[in-house]
């Protein structure tokens, strides 16, 4: 499809340059990685900006590495790079099986979790294994750096925390001290080409601390601290399980779509819940600290 | 209008293009290469895939300004020398019917191939897995793949 607005095109090699050309531009500029959504907003109309900033020139974007106990990923990373690496699924791997649900290989090949994590739409994958990991949203503009927890990233659908002139330039994940195992659910029609109807995060502390997120219910994915809060008090059994599935019928607001309606989200959120849970308890049995499948 | 070049099946290739032009329609319609198709043009199907720089992408949603310096090969590229083992395999088994999704289907096995040689037959469906055939169904395209890389 032709596109029928003009816009200019930019592509800085430094991270200054990219900064200058952010502040210079501030909300009429879009950040181009990947590209997977924005070339449909663009396509559609439904986001048409005055200068695409196409950041694959700057290299630094583009590493996943362990920092002072915390794992780094670029803005450039796509989920076929999370999939493939070791580091992630080491220290991250309830994150290393939400990206091998991402659409197909041929989207995974070009599309980022810093841009998924961007655009923000209801139905992402990333925002449950980076809410229940805790995970930190790095910002560069040329006024600085800041820092946004994840909890407060999201503040409606499609829509972040970001700032005008702001680039992310990598998200990081703390490495847990203690034992730990995290599962990660996501209903869809078919496998290998969807977007999800709803989605549920479980990362569970030999502590008996247990984070628990859900997405595309709501228009921002959410972690329940009273949910987490009653299932540390009551610990992991049947009637635990049961009592917290009747309390997610409180805490998420699912919405009647196209691809499904608001009971059926419902009602498989609670049973992906019991899945993830239990999935979550079974790995968490293993030896070793790397839960494979 | 930015005079960009890049590496087109092996051949270095200049042309002006403008920041809003996609990289489908540059290829079809101003450099006649017609192996990529337009099919949902939102990057669900999988007709568009073209190999750039060695990974299978949609070129619906790539802006062709985008592609600057780097390598893009499509179906007319890897059968340049005549068919590939993999593509005389589909013929005999007749796999494809209208041949819509057939690009995108070979080119996102050969990506699949040339890192493992000889993928077992999840692997071959989570390569193909969103490149949508509505006509022979899958089962011969995967016949064929499992065919040309079984071990010897």
């Amino acid at each position: 499809m032709a596109i029928p607005y003009e816009f200019g095109y930019e592509k800085p090699l430094t991270l200054e340059e990219a900064i200058q050309l952010l502040g210079k531009h501030g909300k009429n500029a879009r950040v181009l990685a990947g590209g997977t959504d924005l070339a449909n907003e663009v396509k559609q109309g439904f986001r048409v900006p005055e200068v695409l900033i196409d950041i694959k020139g700057i290299d630094s974007l583009r590493k996943i590495e362990i920092i002072d106990d915390r794992l780094h990923i670029g803005a450039l990373v796509t989920f076929n790079e999370i999939l493939e690496s070791k580091a992630v699924q080491d220290n991250a791997y309830i994150l290393y099986e939400a990206a091998g649900l991402v659409a197909s290989n041929g989207v995974r090949n070009r599309a980022t979790m810093v841009g998924n994590i961007c655009s923000a739409v209801a139905c992402m994958d990333s925002a449950a294994p980076l809410l229940v990991h805790d995970a930190t949203i790095h910002c560069l503009s040329v006024d600085g750096q800041r820092d946004v927890t994840v909890q407060k990233w999201f503040v409606d659908n499609r829509k972040t925390a970001i700032g005008e002139k702001e680039l992310v330039t990598h998200v990081s994940i703390p490495i847990p001290k203690l034992k730990y195992a995290g599962a990660y659910q996501k209903m869809m029609r078919y496998s290998g080409e969807d977007l999800s109807q709803a989605n549920v995060g479980v990362l569970l502390f030999s502590d008996g601390k247990c984070n628990v997120a859900f997405g595309s219910v709501g228009p921002i994915p959410k972690r329940s601290p009273k949910l987490e809060a009653f299932i540390k008090e009551k610990g992991i059994n049947s009637q635990s399980i049961a009592d917290a599935k009747e309390m997610i019928s409180k805490i998420i607001a699912p919405i009647t779509d196209v691809r499904a309606t608001k009971e059926y989200r419902m009602h498989m959120t609670k049973v992906m819940f019991e899945r993830a849970i239990n999935t979550a308890v079974e790995r968490l049995k293993k030896p070793k600290l790397i839960t494979k499948k | 209008m930015k005079k960009i070049s890049f590496t087109l099946n092996g051949e270095l290739r200049y042309i002006y293009v403008a920041p809003n032009e996609g990289l489908l329609e540059v290829l079809r319609d101003k450099m006649g290469v017609k192996s990529p198709k337009c099919g949902c043009d939102s990057g669900d199907c999988g007709a568009c895939t073209v190999i750039l720089n060695g990974k299978t992408v949609r070129s619906c949603l790539i802006f062709a300004i985008e592609v600057d310096g780097q390598d893009i090969l499509t179906l007319e590229g890897i059968s340049k020398d005549g068919l590939t083992p993999l593509q005389t395999a589909l013929n005999e088994r007749n796999a494809y019917q209208c041949g819509y999704c057939a690009p995108g289907m070979i080119l996102s096995v050969t990506e699949l191939i040339k890192k493992n040689p000889h993928p077992s037959e999840h692997e071959i469906k989570e390569s193909i897995a969103g490149n949508l055939c509505r006509c022979t169904g899958y089962k011969p395209v995967i016949d064929a793949v499992l065919e040309v890389t079984k071990k010897h």
